[in-house]
């Protein structure tokens, strides 16, 4: 295994410092258990590797260009420091400097917390992803550099340009699941630094990721989604999804825009719009058979619930936070509710409470509860049978360990599938695993980081649902329904099905839960999910 | 000579008591923070068992929000004592630290024991005569024993795994292990005095009846007798007052990590009491340098959020 054997490898040597072979790595369950069948994460492209400072491990996410001058690598560095100074002051970084702290002087080094890891556990336990790695080398940087502490006590290390890159860098190997700070017993989270670094690089130092920043957040603050789509072109799309709901549920459906005065202002998630127009069609079939006063909003940013600042940056999550909830003022809806989308939902719901104050503090909520409630209100015939196929339920981290929405959407999924059909992942609800799209991985695939997400990230998750279906015939004309509700983890599940071919091999299916609903719907054409149309 | 022990002993709990208040101080002015919440949620009532939360209800700002002291304690408690989350999570080291902790635990309740008998000595004169005496000596040294053995066999325990495990080797700096050493050889002694000196704790005991009493004979004896008493009270005084200069200060930490961080689920309620200390902390200047934000140390996170954004 290639990999850093102390902490002090971190600053050392010019090329990668770690590889993460197959011949490493846990065997799948079956069908997907030859080790040997297994594909390589492939090498980065020469031109790659000359423009970029590709110094970490198989991949590149960042793309900071290789400093060229002794100028230049001390720009990286002091760029740096002085980022680390801000973080530790309550006027910038007022947001997460008590958790910061918390980590950063009480952990205790016990690594309990690293089994708790999917990464570092897929990995074949590859000690660069222990989830302490990166904060030990902050801890150190932040006691040795901007404390001035003696060493003695806090650890030493080197801080040069390599160390600043491969630190962002591996910053981005992290899910910000922060199911290792479930497991540590003093309270360190380790997640959190993750987000810190990032934080940091972004907002001192402009170092992002392309996909969440100028593809994402800055997209959705000056177009109004991160899909590109403008106010026309999302009305345009979901007039068609209108159109196609109509036909094939064989129920009239309508979208409304814009309602002043309505109950719910509901936000998707925008890519749903463009990759899975079933969901948001499901959505307003339900809502609107179960009477629902709704709309959506095609203000700037209000018709794509994103919001990627969450992963990386405080300002940007402030700027889009507050334009949802101009969008909700400004209509005088009651309540803004969440569609299928875990991190807009924990975005929205719990970090932005923080935000939000007077006319923009409107009530948020998940749809979860609604669409709880609709399934057991009795407004709606559901007929199990019509799901009568395997079904696993993926609980997304936002949703679950961060807000505690866990039982809705089994209470749902109680009332539209046989009881024998339907079985838990393990381990499930607020101790889940990530699909291993979290914190924006599942848009971004630059380089040769989607091979890699696949491969490393979603691993884990590919193992539960696989142990989820055994004894289950493993083939396509059996399908299986694993059930995402939320819009990442859908587009993380759907890569790693593709990657390991597994619909076809396996016949394992994915999609949201409103969709299952509908497709129990008495009143709905029979057929709603169509298993050969594989997307 | 004979003062020194005393000196050490007042000036060791002033530094302990001082050092744990700013140490509280510290924690409870920080700033507002986001909400950070990790469920389970310990005071979410019935649903902490799975691990929801009141979100899991429609119009959840509309109905009571149940807070379960009683669900905090029955988390609390048992993870106090018996460190649950590390014997859940990680065994190899709860063998080795629980023994540690636990046996720490037990020498504060014989040392609170002990002032209570010097109190009660005072107030009370030959109270501790009778039964109620003779309890509180067998129960100071059973505990005192006993958590001298746990806690030397913890830190030995512990000071074992960071020396071969190649992993805990690379994170430890030298202070973690000077850390465990100074423990091992403060109870060290401590056990020694009591095998030699002191097998009924009554040589201590008089020493601490003098600490809450203010009355500072000079121990009785020779030789060893005084010696390894008085090193022992040094020690045991050094170890109390350098604890919450340490990150072994998590004690108080942790108490803030768990009601600051991982159940602090409070919402926000419109009109309600958070929105101004919000609205401060919304405020404060801003300097962050990267180009979208352009922070001068004049414009505000009102300022910078509300901007008109261009591409
Ligand atoms: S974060 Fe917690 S579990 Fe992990 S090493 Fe630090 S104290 Fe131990
Ligand atoms: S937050 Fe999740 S992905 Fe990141 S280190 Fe912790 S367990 Fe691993």
């Amino acid at each position: 295994m290639k990999a850093p054997r102390s902490i002090k490898d971190f600053s050392k040597g010019d090329g990668p410092i770690a590889h993460v072979a197959v011949e490493d790595q846990i065997p799948l369950p079956p069908p997907f258990d030859k080790i040997e069948e297994e594909k390589e994460i492939p090498p980065l492209r020469e031109q790659t590797r000359e423009n970029y400072a590709c110094i970490l491990d198989d991949t590149v996410l960042v793309n900071v260009p290789r400093p060229k001058t002794k100028e230049e690598e001390e720009a990286l560095v002091n760029g740096f420091l002085s980022g680390l100074r801000k973080l530790f002051t309550p006027e910038n970084n007022w947001t997460f400097l008590q958790p910061l702290m918390m980590t950063m002087e009480h952990c205790a080094k016990c690594q309990t917390c690293n089994e708790s890891c999917h990464i570092y556990e897929e990995t074949g336990r590859n000690p660069l992803y222990r989830p302490t790695y990166r904060s030990e080398i902050l801890r150190r940087i932040y006691y040795k550099y901007i404390k001035n502490a003696s060493t003695w006590v806090h650890g030493d290390v080197d801080l040069n340009w390599k160390t600043v890159v491969r630190l962002i860098e591996l910053s981005y190997r992290c899910n910000l699941c922060r199911r290792c700070a479930q497991t540590c017993p003093i309270g360190a989270d380790n997640g959190l630094v993750a987000r810190e670094i990032r934080k940091l690089a972004s907002q001192e130092m402009g170092i992002y990721t392309r996909e969440l920043h100028k593809d994402g957040s800055m997209l959705q603050l000056t177009v109004g989604s991160s899909t590109g789509m403008n106010q026309l072109v999302v009305k345009d799309n979901v007039e068609f999804i209108e159109e196609d709901t109509t036909d094939l549920t064989g129920i009239e459906t309508k979208i409304p825009w814009d309602k002043k005065g309505a109950e719910i202002l509901l936000i998707h998630n925008a890519g749903e719009i463009l990759a899975w127009p079933e969901n948001v069609g499901s959505f307003a079939v339900l809502f609107n058979a179960a009477g629902l006063d709704w709309t959506l909003s095609s203000d700037l940013a209000a018709y794509d619930g994103i919001n990627y600042g969450v992963f990386y940056d405080d300002v940007q999550f402030a700027r889009t936070a507050i334009r949802h909830a101009e969008a909700a003022r400004k209509l005088g809806v009651k309540k803004i509710v969440l569609g299928e989308c875990g991190h807009a939902h924990k975005a929205l719901t719990v970090i932005a409470d923080k935000v939000l104050t007077g006319d923009l503090n409107i009530p948020r909520e998940s749809c979860m509860p609604i669409l709880r409630d609709i399934a057991k209100s009795g407004k709606i015939a559901f007929d199990k049978t019509r799901n009568d196929f395997p079904v696993t339920l993926h609980d997304p981290c936002n949703l679950t360990r961060l807000m505690g929405v866990i039982a809705p959407q089994r209470e749902v999924l109680k009332e539209i599938v046989p009881k024998h059909r339907f079985r838990e992942m393990t381990p499930h609800g607020c101790h889940n695993y990530c699909c291993g799209g979290g914190s924006g991985f599942a848009i971004m695939s630059g380089n040769n980081f989607a091979e890699f997400r696949h491969h490393v990230f979603g691993r884990r998750k590919f193992r539960q649902i696989l142990e989820a279906f055994q004894g289950e015939p493993m083939d396509k004309e059996h399908p299986k329904y694993v059930c995402a509700p939320c819009s990442n983890c859908k587009g993380q599940i759907r890569d790693i099905i593709k990657y390991y071919d597994a619909w076809e091999k396996a016949g394992i299916f994915y999609g949201g839960l409103v969709e299952l609903m509908v497709n129990a719907m008495v009143d709905v054409k029979p057929g709603y999910i169509d298993f050969d149309e594989f997307h | 000579m004979s003062l020194l022990p005393h000196i050490i002993a007042y000036v060791a709990l002033a530094v302990f008591v001082v050092a744990v208040v700013v140490r509280i101080v510290f924690w409870s002015r920080m700033p507002l923070h986001v909400r950070w919440e990790l469920y389970p949620v310990a005071h979410e009532g019935k649903r902490a068992r799975y691990g929801g939360s009141y979100l899991e209800e429609v119009d959840w700002w509309k109905k009571p929000r149940e807070v379960s002291v009683a669900g905090e304690l029955r988390v609390m408690v048992p993870e106090i004592l018996f460190l649950v989350a590390l014997k859940e999570n990680n065994k190899k080291l709860w063998v080795r630290s629980f023994p540690f902790h636990f046996g720490l635990y037990l020498v504060i309740g014989a040392t609170v024991l002990m002032m209570g008998g010097g109190v009660l000595q005072a107030v009370l004169p030959g109270a501790m005569g009778g039964g109620l005496g003779r309890t509180i000596q067998v129960a100071t040294v059973a505990c005192g024993a006993s958590g001298l053995c746990l806690g030397l066999l913890g830190a030995a325990g512990l000071l074992h795994r960071r020396l071969t495990d190649p992993v805990l080797q690379d994170f430890s700096s030298p202070a973690d292990i000077f850390n465990l050493v100074f423990f091992m050889v403060t109870f060290g002694v401590a056990l020694l005095t009591f095998l030699v000196v002191d097998l009924d704790f009554s040589r201590v005991t008089a020493f601490v009846h003098g600490l809450v009493t203010f009355q500072f004979d000079a121990m009785e004896g020779r030789g060893l007798e005084v010696f390894l008493p008085a090193v022992s009270v040094v020690l045991m005084g050094l170890l109390v007052a350098y604890i919450p200069l340490t990150h072994m200060s998590h004690f108080v930490g942790k108490y803030f990590a768990y009601h600051a961080i991982r159940w602090n689920d409070e919402p926000n309620l419109r009109g309600g009491d958070q929105e101004k200390e919000i609205q401060k902390v919304l405020g404060q200047p801003i300097d962050w340098s990267a180009d979208h934000i352009e922070g001068d140390g004049k414009k505000t996170w009102v300022d910078v959020a509300t901007e008109e954004m261009s591409k």
